[in-house]
């Protein structure tokens, strides 16, 4: 072990058992989680091939009742998971994720717009309501990033987080009157999804946002490298020959779309953008070709965990997975917050 | 004659544009020979660090030339020149507990791939980087838990990684106590020895540069006020030109190089 050290990094062989380990993780979350439920069915007969699909009541139950909601779960936890690394990174701020930055918040009014006012149009093959989830987010990021580059600043945590803040209280007071001025049905719908929720019955939305959360991904698959270097210091990437502007573009458009893809998919599903990429780091360190990977798993993983539990903790009634994130990230922050003071 | 291994020519530069232009450096000449240790002097605002980042490719000229054994730095792609010429910031700052040997690692950027991970011969690279600059025994050690000089060593070997032919240096000891400004002065005589390192040096510490450099170039308002060797420069008279300052300079017997004592400050 100590001989193989030496002559290596050993960082061909820590992402070899990182991406073995957390992607297991994740893989056990998409198939244990489906099998939990008001009728317990079984893995064995889900995947019994000697009985025909239309009589084998398991594999229906598997795959139409359930999976879609595991599938939503793991793609906005990996979604929201990515943003939080690469935000912190390009930051070089440990608190900044979706959330703080208002980012969320952004893409949530995008989402909630589209959504009551009966938007309906595709563009890219993008369909509206992502597309407007995206934008929310992009404006969002735009107002407290250029909020500190303004004030010059750089990245003080004081401004981003504070511009964050008072953002997401902003959007929150504009989401409240779009609410007011919808219908009571709406309402209600709107309430319930702003709190996170995973209601998803079916394949259609998971089609829906598989567009953004794939050209988001393709962003991502440039970064972990450059992350490494951004996050020690812009100038000092600069000189070691990372193209900071292009680096900086494809970051933040790339997290702004994972969230957008998220948050139309599932509300802002609060503390998965913060709280995974700091439990990730204390597994497998700071480097970001580990960090990255890790995160996406692990945020699926994180959430399918935290949508069972919303959906199992007082059944029949389901909790949303929102209140569960919250309940349990809270004090996660809570605790960075203390470690860095 | 052969030419110098950097040189800068007719360089201008200015932040802002329109009414709020300010210009910062204006016909700025600079010869450094390989192997060689320059240091640059000023006040504050003068343009030292501009003129750093303009030989590091961070920042374009607005005006004149640079041009790296020969070939100007235009010509040359970001992945290039970065393999050739390495900064040394004033304070580095990890944001998140990379260990020393990752730090270093990073300085390998632009020898590799997009996807490429580190190899043996990196490995290797780095690991002579931390024993030149006797950080190997910290290499495991997470590098925000390091004292500001051990940083510093760190971020040194991380820039030999990076590239050995040219080694710029911004303020390297402005945050550091007396003995850390000492160990750094020592690190960089000895690759400057040993490895033939280049060396340009931005300081305000004026025994510093007496004692590391072999020419000095005083720059005041963006122009170069003189440039030559350390022993022509380094006057009173050019002291009091560039700082306002009547200062002692005296060759000092054990240390081996002229000393600069403040007496007054001129109204």
């Amino acid at each position: 072990m100590r001989v193989n050290e030496r002559s290596t990094s050993g960082v061909h062989r820590r992402l070899v058992f990182t991406l073995g380990g957390f992607g297991a993780l994740a893989l056990a979350a998409v198939l244990f989680a489906p099998l939990v439920g008001g009728t317990s069915i079984s893995l064995a007969q889900v995947f019994d091939r000697s009985q025909p699909y239309g009589s084998n009541i398991d594999a229906q139950i598997f795959f139409v009742a359930r999976l879609p909601r595991v599938l939503a779960a793991a793609l906005v936890g990996s979604s929201l998971a990515l943003a939080g690394v690469v935000f912190q990174a390009l930051l070089r701020n440990p608190l900044a994720s979706p959330d703080t930055l208002g980012v969320s918040a952004g893409a949530s009014l995008g989402a909630m717009l589209a959504i009551t006012f009966n938007a309906d149009f595709t563009l890219f093959g993008l369909s509206s309501v992502p597309l407007a989830s995206f934008a929310g987010s992009l404006a969002a990021l735009a107002i407290v990033y250029g909020l500190s580059v303004v004030r010059r600043s750089g990245t003080s945590t004081l401004v981003l987080l504070l511009g964050g803040v008072t953002l997401t209280a902003l959007l929150s007071a504009v989401m409240g009157f779009v609410q007011f001025v919808a219908d009571f049905t709406q309402t209600f719908r709107n309430v319930r999804w702003m709190m996170g929720s995973l209601d998803v019955a079916s394949y259609g939305p998971i089609a829906g946002a598989l567009v953004p959360t794939l050209l988001s991904w393709a962003g991502f698959a440039l970064l972990p490298r450059v992350l490494d270097l951004m996050s020690v210091g812009s100038e000092s990437a600069a000189s070691r020959g990372v193209d900071v502007v292009r680096t900086e573009r494809i970051a933040l458009v790339s997290a702004s779309l994972a969230t957008g893809a998220a948050v139309s998919l599932a509300g802002p599903v609060p503390f998965i953008g913060i709280v995974v990429p700091h439990l990730v780091r204390i597994v497998v360190g700071a480097d970001h070709r580990l960090v990255l990977p890790a995160s996406a798993l692990f945020g699926a993983a994180l959430l399918i965990a935290c949508d069972l539990v919303a959906r199992t903790a007082l059944a029949p009634l389901e909790l949303p997975v929102g209140i569960v994130t919250a309940l349990l990230g809270g004090p996660v922050f809570l605790w960075l917050l203390f470690k860095r003071a | 004659m052969s030419t110098p291994f950097l040189e800068v020519r007719d360089l201008a530069f200015a932040y802002g544009r329109g009414a709020a232009r300010r210009g910062v450096l204006s016909d700025v000449f600079l010869d450094v020979e390989r192997g060689s240790v320059v240091g640059l002097l000023g006040p504050n605002g003068s343009g030292k660090t501009t003129l750093l980042r303009i030989v590091a490719g961070v920042l374009e000229p607005a005006a004149g030339t640079v041009r790296l054994d020969g070939r100007p730095l235009a010509t040359l792609s970001r992945r290039q020149l970065a393999t050739r010429v390495a900064v040394v910031p004033q304070e580095t700052r990890a944001t998140f507990d990379f260990s020393v040997l990752e730090m270093v690692l990073m300085g390998r950027y632009p020898h590799l791939g997009p996807f490429e991970l580190e190899g043996a011969d990196d490995m290797e690279i780095a690991r002579r980087a931390l024993d030149d600059t006797g950080t190997l025994p910290l290499e495991q050690r997470s590098f925000a838990t390091l004292s500001g000089g051990e940083k510093q060593r760190v971020v040194i070997a991380a820039a030999l990684a990076q590239a050995s032919d040219l080694l710029l240096l911004d303020e390297p000891t402005a945050a550091l106590d007396l003995r850390y400004q000492f160990e750094i002065m020592s690190v960089l005589q000895r690759l400057n020895a040993t490895r033939g390192t280049t060396i340009i040096v931005s300081t305000h510490d004026m025994n510093l540069a007496a004692a590391l450099c072999q020419r000095l170039v005083l720059l005041k308002q963006g122009q170069v006020l003189a440039a030559g060797r350390t022993e022509d420069v380094l006057t009173p008279e050019n002291l009091r030109a560039l700082y306002d300052v009547d200062a002692d300079v005296r060759f000092h017997d054990r240390a081996g190089h002229l000393t600069v004592v403040p007496i007054a400050a001129r109204p």
